[in-house]
């Protein structure tokens, strides 16, 4: 693609969580739980009707009327704070400190007084009904390759709750994230392809890395990115977890965009008007009587309807492919399950399918009147559901008429998007007046200037010579989210620094090429392994496949990795026996070959005990038994 | 250009602003520090410094800007006016039930300015339906404002003035009254209501919220949803409290005005019933009764008592106390007091004499204890056989608080104090309980 022509412009928003002593307003620690959970609690939220900007008031007011909340604590990681039960404590100076030390690295001003907001968030990942955010500091810029790429604000922000699940109208959340410090840096939409947007984004984590006090682990850092092509939308995207998927996102996008733009001028060209969109239902749950589609058959039982609306021009429209995986009739469903809380929906462009056969599917377009350029989409589900289901099909299919809604998408781990929400207006935004604006004073800076952080060209120079490493591991080991972690390593004197090295990053990821879930690998597991390979109890050579197990045993430790691969090292005294064993089996070749036997022996003795035994210890019990041969 | 367009700024920073004819939400461009900002000026609470000027940006951010010599401030622009369209009203059926809404201070309802952050409380009935518009589906709701006191401020007159304002409601034949309050105090205001309103027709319900409704989370609106629930629909003619039950917004339960505390500052389950089980509980929009033994609604007639003796005091018993305190009250002209004492209900062996003096003097004095749980026994050691050989009248488990209120009521109510004693033996507002039950845990 053309992105140049297509006029792409990409900005990009940072959150990375700080690894401060305490969260942002309570003296909690900014720490998750695996523990099981000690108590819940089940609250409602009831933004007051000028609180929810552009969004259509009676629309949201409806959505969230039965929409309940029950969220999930232990007391090692929230308090009261964290339940809105205690008005929040002063602003973490600490926290404040960190950013201030990021806007001194990139040249960003900081403000004269900081201002705590409210921003209004009311799906629920806030028990409050808001986010507590603050602006730090304006403008500055960061460098990759050369190119500046300016910064409109750094901000700080509470983390929000995580989201366990939905289970039907209850969304569950853990809240030991909420009140984590977030660092917050938006740039300019200055980013004109995916390639650069990754390498913008790669850049700002090392920066962040840089200042020593950011949160480690999966999550811990996360992306939203703002695309926009000449004749598109402006989208945001919202949550991409890895710096490594951000150029996947956004040529997804484009993409995505694209195609939209491409359908349109389709409808147009067969003549599809608003008006043949009249978004009539129909109930056709009499041709789904002895169906064997299990959906349909649970949705009757349970007292449910199958509604029906015909969408006329749209055969082969629903149905087309965006980017990989999804089609106009995802994002169809996207805005189904939104409105209406279905699960999903069916369209004639994929049917007959999912157990819904040939004859049903004739049945339900003869039924709908649906000519071979209409496309029929139905959802089975409680009616009321389905009605606004439907309803929001139709709107959906109606903005394909005239282009790419303007929207907030989500990023799948594929790098595809979903919908989320219509995008609302200008942010709701007023001061949280439990906590004190704060001055930012030229004694504070000036302190923050004396101190700063190594930057990452210093540091590459010093993990080269420090650890011996040679530039292109160093130049990795550096660019990872994982630096800091090796630094530990290495310090404690957990192993050979290259094997660290080669570990952290070329292992890691050719790992997770394969498929690994290495992200589910935490820093106490891996320096579990480390120490197995410095004890001698394994080689290094197993530390791939203890990692492969590793990362599909979460919660498991490295010992008993170890005991289920059988990959402890074998006892100098059953490796010597073994050796001998070997020995006087081939002893015919040995007669032959004399010393000559060695190297055969061994690549058939290494194959036999590869994990278990070092080479080296093979090589001088071989070259042993071969000496004092009879 | 009133006082208040300059709202929280001082001194040269004040002056400058008017000499460009700012105002609060004009827009602004500051030079500052070799850098510009534009964004509408916010004003400053009284207690910030007076050398930065407060922007709101574009993107809905505040910031502070730093004020000297060589600030320049220009005037860009004018205050966008506020954009509300309020959503069209519910209709009311007047065939509901009719519940009364009586605000005495407080923000129960109300919506935020976002221009500003300003919070502009609901004030008419009318404001308050556009704000919790469910209220329509089971109530015909009509809202007075009695009072805008902070609940701090407000005093035994401030109880008078509710109980009128109740008898005028039940004249005028409404199924229930509701009266909204600021939690500090709703517990004391609960129980002088309990004693002054006597053979009450229909339920009157306080109701307050621990988190300001300018929040989503606010619990005002789902107390407010509650209590005029059971203002309609409940079988019980007392004086209760509404609050949330837990720290969940699945129910509101019910206390009774004389035995409810606020035994938290924050919470939202803050108010508890304390030496019994609360009266009532609303879950999902239904009244589930959790007594069998109180009183039904009735036809009254509704007779108010609502005077309240001011020279009443309610004194907290510590090691160190001094005997000067309680002579204080004596020569003051007091006519009561009420000790908090410490356990069964105890204080130091060196008040005896002032004590007796409070007694000879003819002041009421009554003992209640400061563990707040459970019920006081002077007979148990000889300080208190002691205390009541002096004349100190025991008062089982009554709240020390609703001990206090009790004394203004009796006193203002009685002919004498002989007459005032036996008020405060009587069990009046289920304020006594008989039975000490067992609780696990305390809140
Ligand atoms: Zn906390």
């Amino acid at each position: 693609m053309d992105y140049g022509k297509l006029g792409l412009k990409v900005g990009l928003e940072i959150h990375q969580e700080l690894a401060t002593q305490h969260k942002l307003f309570c003296q909690c620690p900014p720490e998750l739980f695996k523990e099981e959970l000690e108590y819940t609690f089940l609250r409602r939220l009831r933004p007051s009707q000028s609180e929810l900007g552009e969004i259509d008031p009676a629309a949201l007011f409806e959505f969230m009327k039965g929409r309940t909340m029950l969220y999930e604590a232990n007391r090692a990681t929230s308090c009261l704070v964290e339940m809105d039960e205690e008005p929040p404590g002063p602003l973490n100076p600490e926290a404040l400190d960190v950013c201030l030390t990021f806007a001194l690295l990139t040249d960003s001003k900081p403000v004269d007084e900081v201002h705590v907001m409210r921003k209004i968030v009311v799906d629920g990942s806030n028990t409050t009904g808001f986010q507590r955010t603050c602006v730090v500091s304006v403008g500055g810029s960061v460098e990759s390759e050369g190119k500046a790429y300016g910064i409109q604000h750094i901000g700080l922000e509470e983390d929000a709750a995580r989201k366990v699940r939905d289970e039907g109208e209850v969304s569950r959340y853990r809240i030991d994230r909420l009140g984590i410090p977030l660092m917050e840096v938006a740039t300019d939409p200055v980013i004109y392809s995916p390639e650069e947007a990754e390498r913008v984004a790669l850049a700002i984590g090392r920066l962040l890395r840089a200042t020593g006090k950011v949160r480690r682990g999966l999550g811990s850092i996360r992306q939203d990115v703002n695309v926009s092509i000449t004749d598109g939308a402006l989208i945001e995207i919202k949550g991409v977890q890895e710096l490594g998927l951000v150029s996947k996102v956004v040529e997804y996008e484009v993409q995505r965009q694209v195609a939209l733009l491409g359908l349109t001028e389709e409808l147009a060209g067969r003549g599809v008007g608003e008006g043949d969109l009249n978004g009539d239902l129909v109930d056709v749950s009499s041709l789904f009587k002895g169906t064997k589609s299990r959906i349909i058959k649970n949705a009757l039982k349970n007292g449910g309807v199958v509604l029906a609306v015909r969408l006329p021009g749209f055969a082969r429209i629903v149905g087309s492919e965006l980017c990989p995986g999804r089609r106009l009739g995802s994002e169809m469903a996207d805005h189904a399950r939104f409105h209406g809380g279905v699960k999903g929906i069916f369209h004639t462009d994929e049917l007959p399918a999912y157990d819904i056969s040939e004859g049903e599917v004739q049945a339900l377009k003869e039924r709908m009147g649906a000519e071979a350029s209409d496309a029929v989409v139905i959802v089975a589900d409680d009616e009321d559901k389905s009605r606004k289901a439907l309803e929001a099909v139709v709107a959906r299919a109606k903005q394909a008429l005239h282009g790419i809604p303007r929207e907030t998408r989500s990023a799948n781990p594929d790098g595809t998007t979903h919908f989320t929400r219509p995008r609302p207006g200008a942010a709701r935004m007023y001061p949280e007046t439990d906590v004190v604006s704060i001055p930012v004073t030229s004694e504070r800076l000036e302190a923050l200037k004396a101190a700063l952080p190594e930057m990452p060209e210093e540091k590459l120079e010093r993990i080269k010579a420090d650890y011996d490493l040679n530039e292109k591991l160093a130049r990795q080991i550096v660019n990872s989210i994982h630096a800091e972690f090796f630094e530990e390593l290495a310090k404690e004197g957990l192993g050979d620094t290259t094997l660290l090295a080669v570990t952290l990053t070329e292992t890691l990821k050719s790992l997770e090429r394969d498929g690994v879930p290495v992200g589910s690998l935490d820093e106490p597991v891996m320096t579990g392994v480390f120490a197995l390979v410095n004890e001698g109890r394994t080689a290094k050579e197993s530390v791939p496949e203890l990692l492969t197990w590793l990362s599909s045993n979460p919660g498991r430790s490295a010992d008993e990795a170890l005991d289920s691969l059988g990959l402890g090292m074998m006892a100098v005294e059953v490796l010597r026996e073994l050796v001998e064993a070997r020995v006087s089996e081939k002893s015919e070749m040995v007669e032959q070959m004399g010393m000559k036997a060695f190297g055969p022996l061994m690549g058939l003795i290494m194959g036999e005990v590869r994990g278990k035994a070092q080479a080296g210890d093979v090589q001088n019990l071989l070259r042993k038994a071969l000496q004092e041969r009879p | 250009m009133g006082e208040d367009s300059l709202q929280g700024y001082r001194g040269r920073l004040k002056v400058a602003l008017r000499a460009i004819g700012a105002g609060i939400g004009d827009q602004i461009k500051v030079e500052s520090g070799g850098a510009v900002y534009e964004g509408s000026l916010m004003p400053r609470l009284e207690s910030d410094d007076e050398h930065h000027v407060v922007l709101k940006l574009r993107n809905g951010y505040n910031l502070g800007i730093n004020f000297d010599a060589s600030t320049q401030i220009e005037r860009v622009g004018e205050a966008e006016k506020p954009d509300f369209r309020p959503p069209p009203l519910p209709t009311m059926n007047e065939r509901l039930p009719r519940v009364s809404i009586v605000s005495t201070g407080g923000t129960i309802a109300s919506r935020v300015d976002y221009t500003t952050g300003g919070v502009h409380a609901a004030i008419s009935s009318k404001d308050l339906l556009s704000i919790v518009p469910e209220l329509s589906d089971f109530a015909a709701v009509d809202a007075d404002i009695l009072y805008s006191v902070f609940s701090e401020d407000i005093d035994s007159r401030h109880w008078t003035g509710m109980a009128r304002m109740v008898e005028e409601k039940v004249d005028d034949g409404v199924k229930g009254v509701v009266i909204t309050h600021g939690t500090d105090t709703l517990g004391y205001s609960a129980a002088a209501l309990s004693f002054a309103l006597r053979d009450l027709p229909i339920p009157v319900i306080l109701v307050g919220s621990q988190r300001s409704s300018d929040r989503p989370s606010s619990d005002a609106a789902t107390n407010l949803v509650g209590v005029v629930t059971a203002a309609a629909t409940a079988p019980f003619a007392e004086v209760v409290l509404g609050m949330h039950e837990t720290t969940s917004d699945t129910s509101i339960v019910f206390h009774r005005g004389t035995k409810v505390r606020k035994c938290h500052t924050s919470a939202r389950y803050a108010f508890q019933s304390v030496n019994t089980d609360p009266l009532a509980r609303v879950v999902e929009g239904r009244v589930e009764m959790l007594e069998d033994d109180y009183r039904r609604r009735n036809e009254g007639p509704l007779e108010v008592m609502d005077g309240f003796e001011e020279k009443t005091a309610l004194l907290k018993f510590h090691p160190g106390f001094q005997p000067k305190v309680v002579d204080w009250f004596v020569d003051d002209g007091y006519k009561g007091l009420i000790l908090e004492g410490t356990g069964l209900g105890h204080v130091s062996t060196g008040l005896y004499a002032v004590i007796e003096r409070a007694v000879e003097e003819g002041l009421y004095v009554g003992m209640t204890s400061q563990c707040i749980w459970g019920r006081i026994d002077m007979d148990v050691y000889t300080t208190g056989r002691e205390l009541q050989q002096l004349g100190v009248e025991p008062l089982g488990d009554i709240l020390p608080e609703t001990a206090y209120v009790k004394l203004m009521w009796a006193l203002a109510n009685s002919e004498d104090l002989e007459a005032a004693k036996a008020l405060m033996r009587e069990n009046i507002a289920g304020e006594y309980s008989d039975r000490t039950l067992y609780t696990g845990r305390f809140g």
